[in-house]
């Protein structure tokens, strides 16, 4: 029996892994966050918005259990879209429970298990998570989340070191972004002549994408409260 | 000439009417620090209301974003617009005022060449601007740098929000400098044109005024029609091109490139243009000059 | 070189109006040379071409023996001239407006030569004084110390005791006599008063609509053989009658209701009213003028001399 189970684990991971439960998944991944108390990490966000040039800066992401978090930029200043305090994934599972889940098999691509998180409450203002979970890992690859108020954003993620901790060296958070234009009164322009074709077509592009690459982090090592007030 | 000149200075500064535009400065930069220092977040919610759906708006991130370098340049942004009524306060009382002294006939009996005479003369007017500027980028920058400390540099434009890291931003402030200067040295031009031909300095600094305020509407006017045909002549729309330095390029992910302005060729051109104004404005005050009957 | 300022057929046409009509003179050095003509007679424009503060159409300027063309800045360097009326730089001292003008001379004045400056124009005790509180008298005089501060050989002033007191005419009078007699200055000064420039000039140049009517050393000019006398008496019949037979060097020019006009050596007067009197005939008034002043006041009008004094 055991040689079989052997024998299908190497020939058949899919079919071993399928056997799993989604809640069981999700039970291994949230097992998985839990570990982390804490954690302060270190790194640098990038900007890409059609309507923002910004540089790169470096900041610092903290966060406590069970829902505080707080990205600081130490170097300047950065456009934080919202939403993005679900860039730390427990606070996914927030509603702790209180949400069906419903399994959506695999991805046809990837090969991730995708389960779909439908919070139970009616005025929560996440309508639905869609995760992607690594079943070998146990780890979430992307997050799709939709919104009642800002639409609907997308967590993409890279694991290193910190993989055992479910913390990834490098999220990608895609958002939609609402239009931006500002009344010529109230603006700091001067018309130089440079709007091209190519600019105004770019602008038509309505996603933004932030991405966190994190180069540390100090787990469990505590968090002060203060560092979460404003 | 050096002599000449700092007679002219000498002149320049040692009337109360110099004083006007240095106070004029200083008060509207104060009254703008003090409003910025105590209400800036109303005037930057404003600004912030249409990207406040997308984004955190928090008061820390307001609080950042109103940092010196982002008050300057907002100072700048409605002073620039007026500070040539106060070059002209200067430069249009240059000949005129001399005419209206009956200083002139004694300065041109002495042995100074006209030609010599009106060079210093515009020369001493463009440091009065010059100096007029380093006032105002010493109180407005740093300054606001000192009140308000110093972090990236958020540029809110009709359709982008530029940002530079803060060190990228004092060069950029130097050059805006330059810039203003060259653009204020043509409306001191202006003024000292018109100033060779009135007795009394009302006149020009009226008249300068004027044109300088008709010019600068016609420039903002969002009329097609003048859009290609007139305004790309005009010295005032090429006067405000000195934000042009506080435009970024960004790299296809949209990551603001360090050092790097968005259109330089249109900014030097606009400053060619105003080049080819002052040698115009005060080639032409030269040449009257000489032909004029005293 | 005995000429300072010799100037050959001068002309200049504003428009319609020929402000200086082929003028020629010369100013001959240390003198003071009054240069006459009423208000318009073209003056000032020639004053303004003498410091090239106008282009002449034609003729020629030639100051210290150079050509003023060619040689402006030397010529001006060795000039000083107050023209009209100058305000001065009301906002500055006395001294601060000495230095100035002292600079644009091209010379370095130490604080002590330009105090001796306002001193000889009495204005040492307000050296320090904004201009601005200075009355009309005073800024004229320190236009003159500026006209002098670079020490020139030729000191030109456009009408300078115009708009001034009889104290303020006075005080310029005894500044312009000492320049010239204490310090053998050359100075060339218009005016439209000959009473004044009788007292001052050595020689004199008088102009109307731009040409030359009357040029010669004041001396001579004032001849006191040509004095004209106006002679109202109780009976200027007899007057007449007994003057023609009488030994006096007297010529009588007109006998009209206005009195008996003659014409008689200046130390005679004293014996022509004593004649008259002797013969039985009374005087009522007595005027004498100058034959010169006669005709210049023919030209400014018929104006009195205190009338125009007054202006």
């Amino acid at each position: 029996m055991k040689i079989v189970t052997l024998i299908s684990l190497l020939l058949f991971p899919a079919l071993y892994a399928e056997s799993q439960t989604a809640e069981e998944l999700v039970k291994q991944v949230k097992a998985k966050l839990d570990l982390v108390n804490d954690y302060e990490a270190s790194g640098t966000i990038k900007t890409n918005v059609v309507f923002i040039k910004a540089p790169v800066a470096k900041v610092k992401v903290y966060y406590k259990k069970p829902n505080k978090i707080r990205i600081n930029n130490e170097s300047g200043i950065s456009f934080i879209p919202k939403g993005s305090v679900n860039i730390n994934l427990s606070n996914l599972f927030m509603n702790n429970g209180n949400y069906d889940l419903i399994d959506g098999g695999k991805d046809a691509t990837t090969g991730y298990r995708i389960v779909k998180l439908l919070p139970k409450e009616e005025n929560s203002e996440i309508a639905l998570s869609v995760l992607y979970i690594d079943e070998k890992t146990a780890l979430i690859r992307k997050a799709r989340t939709t919104t009642r108020e800002n639409g609907t954003y997308e967590l993409d993620m890279t694991y290193g070191k910190y993989a055992s901790y479910g913390l990834a060296d490098k999220v990608i958070f895609s958002f939609s972004t609402k239009d931006y234009k500002l009344p010529k009164g109230v603006t700091f322009d001067y018309d130089d002549g440079s709007k091209n074709e190519q600019e105004t077509a770019r602008m038509k592009n309505k996603t933004g994408r932030v991405e966190i690459v994190y180069s540390s982090y100090k787990i469990n090592a505590g968090v002060p409260d203060s560092v979460f007030k404003e | 000439m050096w002599k000449l000149l700092q007679i002219e200075l000498f002149k320049i500064f040692k009337r109360p009417r110099t004083y006007i535009a240095f106070g004029a400065v200083a008060a509207i930069v104060f009254l703008f620090q003090a409003g910025m220092k105590f209400d800036g977040k109303s005037y930057l919610d404003l600004i912030l209301n249409s990207v406040s759906d997308s984004f955190e708006v928090s008061d820390d991130f307001k609080g950042r974003i109103l940092n010196g370098y982002f008050i300057c340049f907002a100072i700048l942004n409605i002073l620039l617009i007026q500070m040539p009524l106060l070059v002209a306060l200067i430069a249009g009382d240059s000949i005129a005022g001399e005419a209206n002294m009956g200083t002139l006939r004694l300065s041109l009996s002495r042995p100074v060449s006209r030609t010599e005479y009106m060079l210093v003369k515009f020369t001493a007017s463009v440091i009065y601007t010059v100096i007029l500027l380093i006032w105002l980028a010493l109180i407005a920058l740093f300054g606001s740098m000192i009140i308000f400390g110093t972090n990236t540099l958020v540029v809110f434009r009709a359709g982008t929000i530029e940002m530079m890291e803060a060190g990228d931003v004092m060069w950029r402030y130097f050059a805006a400098f330059g810039y203003a200067a060259v653009a204020l040295t043509t409306v001191a031009a202006l003024a000292f044109l018109l100033s060779v031909f009135a007795e009394n300095s009302i006149g020009p600094i009226i008249a300068t005024m004027s044109i300088v305020i008709v010019l600068t509407i016609l420039s903002e006017m969002n009329i097609p029609l003048y859009d290609k045909t007139i305004k790309p002549y005009l010295f005032t729309s090429h006067m405000v091109a000195w934000k042009g330095f506080f435009y970024v390029k960004a790299d296809p992910e949209g990551t603001t490139i360090r050092g790097s302005i968005h259109n330089l060729p249109a900014i030097l051109k606009s400053m060619g243009i105003l080049v080819a104004y002052i040698m115009l404005f005060v080639g032409s005050a030269v040449w009257v000059f000489r032909k004029k009957i005293f | 070189m005995d000429t300072i300022i010799r100037v050959t057929g001068l002309v200049k046409q504003f428009s319609d109006v020929r402000a200086v009509d082929n003028l020629s003179f010369t100013v001959p050095k240390g003198q003071v040379y009054g240069f006459l003509g009423q208000n318009g007679a073209g003056k000032s424009t020639t004053i303004r071409m003498l410091l090239t503060l106008i282009t002449p159409d034609e003729g020629d300027i030639e100051i210290f023996g150079m050509n003023l063309r060619r040689h402006r800045r030397e010529i001006l360097r060795q000039t000083g001239a107050v023209i009209e009326r100058p305000d001065m730089y009301k906002y500055l001292t006395a001294l601060e407006n000495l230095r100035l003008f002292a600079t644009m001379s091209g010379m370095k004045a130490s604080e002590q030569k330009l105090m001796e400056q306002l001193d000889q124009v009495g204005l040492a005790s307000r050296a320090h004084s904004k201009v601005k509180t200075y009355s009309q008298g005073m800024k004229q005089r320190l236009g003159i110390a500026t006209a002098l501060v670079h020490d020139p050989g030729l000191i030109i002033l456009d009408e300078p005791i115009n708009g001034l007191d009889p104290q303020g005419i006075a005080e310029i009078r005894n500044l312009i006599l000492s320049l010239s007699r204490d310090r053998g200055k050359t100075i060339f000064i218009s005016s439209h008063l000959l009473s004044e420039m009788e007292l001052i000039a050595d020689s004199m140049l008088i102009i109307d609509k731009g040409k030359k009517l009357v040029e010669g050393r004041v001396r001579e000019l004032f001849d006191p053989a040509e004095t004209l006398v106006m002679v109202k008496t109780t009976d200027d019949e007899r007057a007449c009658k007994l003057l023609s037979q009488s030994s006096l060097h007297a010529s009588v020019k007109e006998a009209g209701p206005a009195g008996i006009s003659i014409t008689i050596h200046r130390d005679e007067i004293p014996l022509l009213v004593n004649k008259l009197v002797e013969l039985g005939v009374g005087v009522l008034s007595l005027e004498s003028k100058h034959s010169l002043e006669n005709y210049f006041l023919s030209l400014t009008g018929g104006q009195s001399y205190v009338e125009a004094a007054a202006n």
